[in-house]
């Protein structure tokens, strides 16, 4: 397994975590009494789940299963890097932001939230390019075509 | 990778782009308003992104990396497999455009009625597929 994907899985494994923690915050919210301000975690709750665990299980096992991960490695793993990047940074910068913000459009925090969609954008653009030029037919038949053997 | 598996992966692959591009102007909108029609997108985004990306990308690999035939054609009989593709792509657009542009829901039906079929239509092509080393 490619370090990049051990890094995507792990990651992923957390946000699961986190996202089911976040889940039996929103579900003791009524039977405790606790503050209506956990009901912004909503979005959250969805994303850290939908983003952080199960795009990300599959970025990261994509990379590991898709034809070309040895030579991904060597030359392209950067664009792979990059999206774990801004894929993470754009999550948990929504974690911090979309509570905080709201009620308060176009202060500090919604700024933040702006950033954070830029971030997670580019992720998912990132991870396109890295893996569009790694679907295609099997290499011996490409090779076979090119009277390669 | 077959053929049919690269078509449904790269279209996968442009859902995830389109759904997350929905997302982050929602996202964005939400923090520093500027199109309150933005909002309209929700379903558009929620479809393109549960069936157009997980879903496709999910058919595509099992199309491609489960057990294949000793004799015969190797992957079977691929109508259904294709079938489904046609399915499942008309079905997200009908639902992602009827939801998005507040069409007819007889659309919205037509297009769940599609994305069924195409369910239906890919369980036809992988059961036989579905086997033990032993067969």
């Amino acid at each position: 397994m490619p370090p990049l994907t051990r890094w995507f899985i792990r990651i992923a494994m957390l946000y699961l975590l986190a996202a089911l923690l976040v889940g039996v915050l929103l579900a003791l919210r009524s039977p405790l009494g606790l503050p209506g301000f956990l009901l912004r975690l909503g979005p959250v709750y969805f994303h850290l789940f939908l983003v952080g665990w199960v795009t990300q299980l599959i970025f990261g096992t994509v990379h590991w299963l898709f034809p070309g991960a040895r030579s991904a490695r060597a030359q392209t793993a950067t664009l792979g890097w990059v999206t774990l990047a801004l894929l993470n940074s754009g999550l948990l910068l929504r974690v911090l932001a979309e509570p905080l913000s709201a009620g308060q459009a176009g202060s500090f925090w919604g700024w933040l939230l702006v950033l954070s969609a830029l971030l997670q954008w580019l992720a998912a653009l990132a991870f396109a390019a890295f893996v569009w030029p790694r679907t295609r037919e099997r290499r011996r038949k490409q090779r076979r075509a090119q009277g390669g053997g | 990778m077959p053929t049919l598996s690269i078509w449904f992966v790269r279209t996968a692959f442009s859902y995830l782009v389109l759904g997350f591009t929905f997302g982050a102007l929602m996202l964005a909108n939400k923090g520093v308003p500027f199109a309150a029609t933005l909002w309209r997108l929700r379903p558009a985004h929620i479809e393109l992104l549960t069936i157009g990306w997980v879903v496709q990308l999910a058919l595509g690999v099992a199309y491609w990396i489960l057990p294949r035939f000793w004799e015969g054609p190797a992957r079977g009989n691929t109508t259904g497999a294709y079938l489904a593709y046609g399915l499942l792509n008309g079905g997200i657009w009908l639902v992602a455009l009827s939801t998005w542009l507040g069409l007819s829901p007889g659309l919205q039906l037509a297009g769940r009625l599609a994305e069924a079929g195409a369910a239906l239509s890919f369980a036809w092509h992988i059961w036989p597929r579905i086997v033990g080393r032993e067969g």
